[in-house]
């Protein structure tokens, strides 16, 4: 069976900056634009190669995506950068109607979502984005768990044609996934067979996810984890053939419990396949000032609440 | 081709404010007030000032691109587009009803020739056009881009954010233009929220501002070919355009009471009688 380990820590913004550098080298297409966040997006290396095709708009986020849906119209693919709090909840109306209503390519990319934000604290720990972006017709919503993954979602989504929302985080997380794994989206990743229990885990919580089958393994329960990358369109299928095998779920998320993963898996359970669920998600409230692994902990959301989640689901079977 | 004279753009825009009000009436709904006072305008655009190629193309390759922010006036750009054979013109008849391409307000989602961005949610339109513009010199294209925005809208803080971006990066392929009726919905402009000196306020944005008379089809023409020689001297072209609200039928003009409001059968009957059917009625 697949064991994961990892020899190095990185953050997934940091794989999006690579992923970005890549496009800026293959696909003259793309353009970049940042409301002043150049050194958190890891913009750095685009704007050195490709300063011509970068957009300095400055803090001015509804100004930026009514930018980038125009860039559009002339066939550029505009990629916006900013902290996933003002990507969403600030330029709502925006994205509604100059992008997602108008069916425009852009991808809003997204960093310092969710608590792992750490100090700053809840003005900007937004936990509330997937479920704006995935209510939205027309938006792909895509929330990769480590480095490479962020680096190969941000090359995919370069080919789709379309709006996307990409999600990554500030910290520096586990590389667990290998460098050369295609990004298929919509497509769900099996990361560990099981029979027991199964658990979805989306972002930063497919590691924990991992942490969590190890532990439950030693207590002879065996979880399957699978990695739910894209949470719109989200794969019905996996989704469906794991639980007919294991009867039970769990699922796994930095985000609020309304409107998250949970939420869209839980509707799928409900309408193909009722079976128990429990949610590892953070239970309507905001977040706080506090270091990531702190605030995992506090707010429920790490591999020890994945253990007793699956417990809990195992013996509702 | 030779551009059309006054006096035919005249007779065009008599037919274009026709089919608003009928367009509006049908439905018992829509934004006459508006569209009438910017008529002029959008006929003189279409018709004579923009450099247009046949067919919808969404990207606007080589040619002009029109952005309308203020998506309320509709009637008045569904018209245009429909007299300037994007689509039939017997379409207007479904205007706001069930199934129709030409929605309550402008939408992409139909597939609607003319159209390459929702409005309607006001203040978005500057950035998407500055947007378009920038898209513009990236292609090498030397083409324009026009918006069009109305002076209420103005009172949204996205479109200053949009104003001093386009001066920052010098989009000098930009000509907005302002509906200055001085009205919206909840009365004149002056009571609801001041604008105080636009002229002023632009130029302080660092862009080039012309004053121009709306309802007079020599000067719309004139003031957008001058508009159109400032462009290129590295600053975004603000065309300040005084406008009466629901000009062209004499019970409608000048108040905000005509910002959204339907005529009834006689009201229809008698702005109908005030303008002359040029072009046959759809
Ligand atoms: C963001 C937003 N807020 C409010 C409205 C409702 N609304 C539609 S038109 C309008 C008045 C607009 O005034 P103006 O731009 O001067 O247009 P005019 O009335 O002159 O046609 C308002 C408030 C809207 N469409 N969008
Ligand atoms: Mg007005």
């Amino acid at each position: 069976m697949t064991k994961f380990t990892y020899t190095e820590k990185k953050d997934t913004r940091s794989g999006f900056g690579a992923g970005l550098t890549e496009l800026g080298r293959t696909n003259p297409d793309v353009v970049a634009l940042c409301a002043d966040l150049v050194g958190s997006l890891k913009m750095q290396e685009f704007i050195k190669e490709n300063p011509e095709r970068f957009f300095q708009i400055g803090i001015a986020e509804a100004n930026m995506m009514g930018i980038a849906a125009g860039m559009t119209i002339g066939g550029k693919i505009p990629f916006t950068g900013t902290f996933a709090n003002f990507s969403t909840g600030r330029v709502y109306d925006q994205i509604r109607q100059s992008i997602a209503y108008s069916e425009k390519n852009v991808k809003i990319c997204a960093s310092h979502a969710g608590l792992t934000l750490g100090e700053d604290g809840a003005t900007h720990q937004i936990l509330e984005d997937i479920g704006m972006m995935k209510m939205l017709p027309n938006m792909v919503v895509i929330n990769p768990c480590d480095y490479n993954q962020t680096k190969a979602a941000t090359i995919a989504i370069a080919d789709h044609h379309g709006p996307v929302y990409l999600r990554f985080g500030r910290p520096s997380v586990p590389i667990f996934t290998p460098a050369d794994q295609k990004f298929e989206i919509g497509k769900a990743i099996k990361m560990i067979e099981g029979s027991d229990v199964t658990i979805f885990a989306t972002g930063h919580l497919v590691w924990e996810a991992i942490e969590a089958e190890a532990a439950l393994a030693e207590q002879g329960i065996s979880a399957e984890v699978i990695n739910i990358h894209t949470i719109k369109p989200l794969d019905t299928e996996a989704i469906l053939a794991s639980v007919a095998k294991t009867g039970c779920v769990v699922t796994a998320e930095e985000h609020q419990m309304n409107g998250g993963l949970g939420d869209s898996v839980a509707q799928t359970l409900a309408m193909n396949h009722p079976a128990p669920l429990e949610m590892v998600a953070v239970n309507d409230s905001f977040g706080e000032s506090g270091k990531p692994a702190e605030l995992m902990t506090k707010y429920g959301i790490d591999a020890a609440n994945i253990v007793k989640a699956a417990q809990k689901v195992i013996g509702r079977k | 081709m030779s551009k059309p004279t006054t006096a035919e753009l005249e007779r065009i825009a008599s037919q274009v404010r026709r089919d608003i009000v009928r367009m509006v009436h049908a439905v018992n709904s829509g934004h006459p007030g508006g569209s009438l006072g910017c008529t002029d305008f959008l006929v003189a655009l279409y018709f004579h000032v923009m450099n247009r190629n046949d067919g919808f193309d969404m990207d606007g390759r080589g040619e002009d691109i029109f952005f309308l922010s203020n998506g309320h006036i509709s009637p008045v750009w569904y018209s245009v587009l429909a007299r300037a054979g994007y689509f039939e013109v017997s379409e207007l008849a479904t205007f706001r009803k069930i199934n129709s391409r030409l929605q309550g307000h402008p939408a992409t989602e139909e597939g609607l020739e003319g159209i390459r961005v929702a409005s309607g949610s006001l203040g978005q339109g500057l950035s998407v056009a500055c947007g378009a513009a920038q898209a513009k010199k990236l292609n090498g294209d030397d083409s324009l881009i026009f918006a069009l925005m109305g002076d209420g809208e103005l009172e949204e803080g996205q479109v200053w954010e949009a104003a001093m971006y386009a001066s920052h990066c010098k989009v000098d392929n930009l000509i907005a233009t302002v509906d200055y009726n001085g009205q919206q919905i909840d009365g004149p402009t002056d009571e609801v929220m001041s604008l105080g000196d636009l002229k002023a306020k632009f130029e302080a944005f660092g862009w080039t501002v012309i004053e121009s008379n709306g309802n007079d089809m020599a000067s719309v023409v004139a003031s957008l070919e001058e508009a159109k020689a400032l462009t290129g001297q590295g600053k975004p072209i603000l065309n300040l355009m005084t406008t009466a609200m629901g000009y062209g039928v004499d019970f409608m003009v000048g108040t905000h009471k005509w910002h959204g409001v339907a005529p009834n059968d006689e009201q229809l009957a008698d702005a109908l009688g005030q303008l002359e059917e040029t072009l046959g009625d759809y």
